[in-house]
Formats: C-alpha cells, sequence, structure tokens
C-alpha cells in the first residue's frame, strides 16, 4: 500500500488533461440547456404554480373564515339586539297593560259609584211614592173604616129622635 | 469419555494441519502473481485488465478471480494497478469479453480523445435526460391541481429538496435564475458518482479535469452572480472588505485569494472524496491478493470492501450534495447585500 501512495505523490491523478476538461465542459454545458429547456423548466414551473395554488387555497379558506366569523358577530349582534327588543316591548306591554288595568279599574269604581248612586236615589224615590201611597190608602182605609163605624152605629129611630130634638132645640133657642 | 475426546483432538489437529497451508495459500495455490510476462501486449491494457479483474473480484468469489488470474499476469505492484484503474484512460475494459479502444482525436495539438471518463459522462448525460426529460414533459402536461406520480413524484422530491432546501435557503431572493444550474450540477454528479460504483464504470468525479471544470463553473456564476448583484463599484469594494485603505495592500491579496479558495476546495473535495473510496475498496481487494489467501479474502477484504462499497454509494449522494450546497452558499454569499460593510467603507 505504500506505493500507491508513492505514485500518487508522484503524480497521474492530478495530471491536468486539456481533453477531458472540454468534454466535461460541452457535456456538462449541453446537458444543462437541454434539461433547462425540457425538464427544470416545466418541473419547476409545475411546483411553483402548485405553490402558488396551495398558497391561494390557504387565503380563501382565511378569508372564508374571516367571513364566517363576521357574519357570526353580526348573528350574535342582532341576536342580541333581538332579545334587546323583545325584552323592551314586553316591558312596554306589561306597563301599558297595567295603565290599562288601573285606568279600567279607576272606571269601573266611578262606574259602579254611579250606578250605587243612581240606585239609592231611585229606591229613595220608590220609597217616597210607596209611602205616599200607603198613605193614601191608609186615609181610605180610615175612612172606609170610619164610615162602616158610622154606618154600624146609625140608628132610624134614634136619630130621628136626635133630629126632632135637634128641632125642638132650635125651636126653643129661636125664642 | 477422554478417550473419545482425545480421538477427536487428533482429528481436528489433522484438519487443520491440512486446511491451514491451503486457506492460507502456501502450496500451489497462487494466483495473480504469475511473473509470464507477455511482451507482445502493450502494458497499458494488460494493466487495466488487472485492475478489472481486481473490480471482478468484487463481486465474485475469490476463486473465480484465481481461475483467471494466470492469464494476466504482469510485473506491476499492487499500487500500480489501483492508480491504472483509477486514472483515466483511452480504453474500456470489459474483462472477460474483451476491450473497446476509443478513438484518439488531436486539434490543434490539443488532445482531445474521447476517454473512458468521457464515456462516462455521455453516459449520465443520457440517463439523465432519459430520466427527466419524460418527467418534463409530465409535468408541461399536468394542471396544478393534479400531482404527479411514479417516477415523476421522485424527482419531483428531488428538485423540490434543491429548490428549498438548497436554492432558496442560501441564495434567497432570485434563487430561480441559478437553479436549473444547481440542478443540473447536483444530477450529474450524482449520477457520475453512481455510474463509477458500477461494475466496468469509472468515475469520472474522481477526475481532478472534471471536478475542476465543473467548480470553474461555479466560480464563473458566482463572479458573475456578485458583478450583477453589487455592480464593478461594489465588487471593487467587496475586495477591500470595507477594512481602512492603508490595510488595502494586505486585504485586497487575501480577499483575491479567498475567490480562489473556494472552487479549489469544491474541486478537491469532490475528486478527493470519489477517488479515496475507491482507493480504499481497491485496496482492500489487493489485500488478499498480497497476502495470497482466501481467509484474509472472505473475512478481511469482500466484508470491508462490502461495508466501504455501501459508504461509497453514501458518499456519492453526500458529494453531489455538498458541492450543489456550497456552489448555491458561494452564489448566495456572493450576492448578499453586506450592506454594514458598504457603510464601513464609507
Amino acid at each position: 500500500m505504500l506505493t500507491s501512495g508513492i505514485i500518487v505523490l508522484q503524480g497521474g491523478l492530478l495530471d491536468p488533461n486539456p481533453g477531458l476538461i472540454f468534454w466535461t465542459a460541452i457535456t456538462f454545458v449541453i446537458v444543462l440547456l437541454i434539461l433547462r429547456k425540457f425538464a427544470w423548466g416545466p418541473i419547476v414551473g409545475a411546483l411553483e404554480d402548485r405553490e402558488k395554488a396551495i398558497q391561494a387555497s390557504i387565503d380563501r379558506a382565511h378569508s372564508a373564515k374571516d367571513e364566517a366569523e363576521a357574519a357570526l358577530r353580526k348573528n350574535k349582534e342582532l341576536l342580541a339586539k333581538a332579545d334587546a327588543d323583545a325584552d323592551r316591548i314586553i316591558r312596554e306591554g306589561k306597563s301599558y297593560g297595567e295603565q290599562l288595568r288601573s285606568e279600567m279599574t279607576a272606571k269601573a269604581q266611578t262606574e259602579a259609584n254611579r250606578m250605587i248612586a243612581a240606585a239609592k236615589e231611585e229606591i229613595e224615590q220608590e220609597k217616597r211614592r210607596a209611602l205616599d201611597e200607603l198613605r193614601n190608602e191608609v186615609a181610605d182605609l180610615a175612612v172606609q173604616g170610619a164610615e162602616k163605624i158610622i154606618k154600624a152605629n146609625l140608628d132610624a129611630d134614634k136619630q130621628k129622635a136626635i133630629v126632632a130634638g135637634m128641632i125642638d132645640d132650635l125651636t126653643k133657642h129661636r125664642n | 469419555m477422554k478417550r473419545v475426546n482425545g480421538y477427536k483432538s487428533i482429528v481436528l489437529s489433522r484438519v487443520v494441519t491440512l486446511l491451514v497451508p491451503m486457506l492460507l495459500g502456501m502450496g500451489s495455490l497462487v494466483y495473480a502473481s504469475s511473473t509470464v510476462g507477455h511482451g507482445a501486449e502493450a502494458a497499458h491494457p494488460e494493466v487495466v485488465a488487472h485492475a478489472q479483474e481486481a473490480v471482478h473480484s468484487e463481486t465474485a468469489v475469490p476463486d473465480d478471480a484465481a481461475a483467471h488470474g494466470d492469464g494476466h499476469g504482469g510485473h506491476e505492484s499492487a499500487g500500480d494497478v489501483i492508480m491504472h484503474h483509477i486514472l483515466d484512460s483511452g480504453v474500456m475494459a470489459f474483462e472477460p469479453f474483451g476491450e473497446l479502444h476509443l478513438p484518439k482525436i488531436v486539434i490543434g495539438g490539443y488532445d482531445i480523445s474521447i476517454t473512458k471518463n468521457v464515456v462516462m459522462m455521455w453516459l449520465a448525460s443520457a440517463i439523465l435526460l432519459a430520466v427527466f426529460i419524460p418527467v418534463g414533459r409530465t409535468y408541461s402536461s399536468l394542471s396544478s391541481r393534479k400531482a404527479a406520480s411514479g417516477v415523476a413524484n421522485t424527482m419531483e422530491a428531488l428538485v423540490e429538496f434543491i429548490r428549498l432546501d438548497v436554492a432558496k435557503s442560501n441564495i434567497g431572493h432570485g434563487y430561480e435564475k441559478h437553479l436549473p444550474y444547481l440542478l443540473t450540477v447536483f444530477a450529474f454528479i450524482l449520477m457520475l458518482n453512481l455510474l463509477g460504483l458500477i461494475p466496468y464504470g469509472a468515475t469520472a468525479t474522481s477526475n481532478v479535469n472534471v471536478t475542476l471544470t465543473l467548480a470553474v463553473f461555479t466560480f464563473i456564476i458566482t463572479q458573475v452572480a456578485a458583478l450583477k448583484a453589487h455592480g464593478i463599484k461594489g465588487y471593487i469594494a467587496h475586495l477591500t472588505a470595507g477594512t481602512h485603505w492603508s490595510l488595502w495592500f494586505i486585504m485586497v491579496p487575501i480577499e483575491i485569494i479567498g475567490l480562489f479558495t473556494k472552487p479549489f476546495a469544491l474541486t478537491v473535495r469532490l475528486f478527493a472524496n470519489m477517488t479515496a473510496g475507491h482507493i480504499v475498496i481497491l485496496s482492500l481487494i489487493f489485500i488478499s491478493f498480497i497476502l495470497k489467501s482466501y481467509v484474509v479474502a472472505m473475512f478481511v477484504s469482500v466484508p470491508f470492501s462490502i461495508f466501504i462499497y455501501l459508504l461509497e454509494i453514501f458518499v456519492a449522494f453526500l458529494q453531489a450534495f455538498i458541492f450543489t450546497m456550497l456552489s448555491a452558499l458561494f452564489i448566495g454569499l456572493a450576492t448578499a447585500h453586506e450592506g454594514h460593510e458598504a457603510e464601513a467603507a464609507h
């Protein structure tokens, strides 16, 4: 193995060879040009296209997500607003109802009072009328009773005696 | 009982006395050391053949090596054989089937002949094109809503890894411009590294010229990127590292050396890593040839070289990744806007 080392030092490995340099350069440049035109161009172009497509897809996905989030936010806002509206409407309805109720109660109260007063008035009138009637009736009854009593107590002889007495008196007294 | 034991021990000792010399190769079992020279053949292909034989014994059991060991003898030491396996050559040897002599081309005094490593690079390029062009076609007919499957999906993981973890994280803004280079350099180096691990293959990345060329590409791209990012004024200001002018005569040379250290480090790292693994595998194999022993082959050479081989697969990926990573890092460093330095310079 020592000899091989000596030979390496003696040269051979590091000999310049213009022919080989020439052919290497020619071959490499031709391969480079052909591959650049027919292989690297299309491949790298396709890879870049794909990269761009992927990036575009990611961007699209991001914007879609943003849009969806915005829509969600808007929906939430709308929902909150609707909730508030409903609350407000309910509150208003309640207070209106309350007001209406109290109004109606008051109205009913006054109506009732008025009706009671009217009823009282009528009752009073009726009572008065009844009393009048009763008085007339009682008076008639008393007159009829008195008449009956008088009729029962009236005797023709007695009357005649009375009247004769009266005439006597009158004649006596005329003198 | 004692007698039976004694009998057994006698048998055992006989078996051992018979087997040990045989296993250690002390008899006629001499292989790979024949001194018969082949005068007609040139030394060059012979040595390559020998090296291939060594590689062959990685997969086959050593008996096999013994079978054709006497055919190709050589004077070379193990070191020569290893070096000839590692080094580039104009001959591709397919050991039992023959060998292929690659054409020599010389233009204007420069030797630009096709060598083993060049063939490997072309093979790697062909595989890369065959794999990635259909994948590219799949993707160009694919909409962004559909996912790829099969090979395309596998390659997508690789491309995505380089794109995001290497290019984007190191270069940052404007990484798309450098992405094709980084992807190509990763795939190219990885394929070359892996091709070096298959039988009959050669590792082009274990040649310093190949790695140097690739590193020079990174260097050029880095400097161009730096010039574009900072302008000529900023580029020159960067060389002074924002220090006081009296220190410039030290800082400027240091910064200039620093510029060249980076590609140098890239070159040597890849080259040395890929070479070292192969040298270790071949050395482990040659232990059994040098000691001429089956036992060593069974219990040292083969298991250890398998271990190193698996390690090499890991290293193949790792070094391709590191080269790409460091290239991206250097480009990122060069293009980074270092505001504090600019402020300090004023």
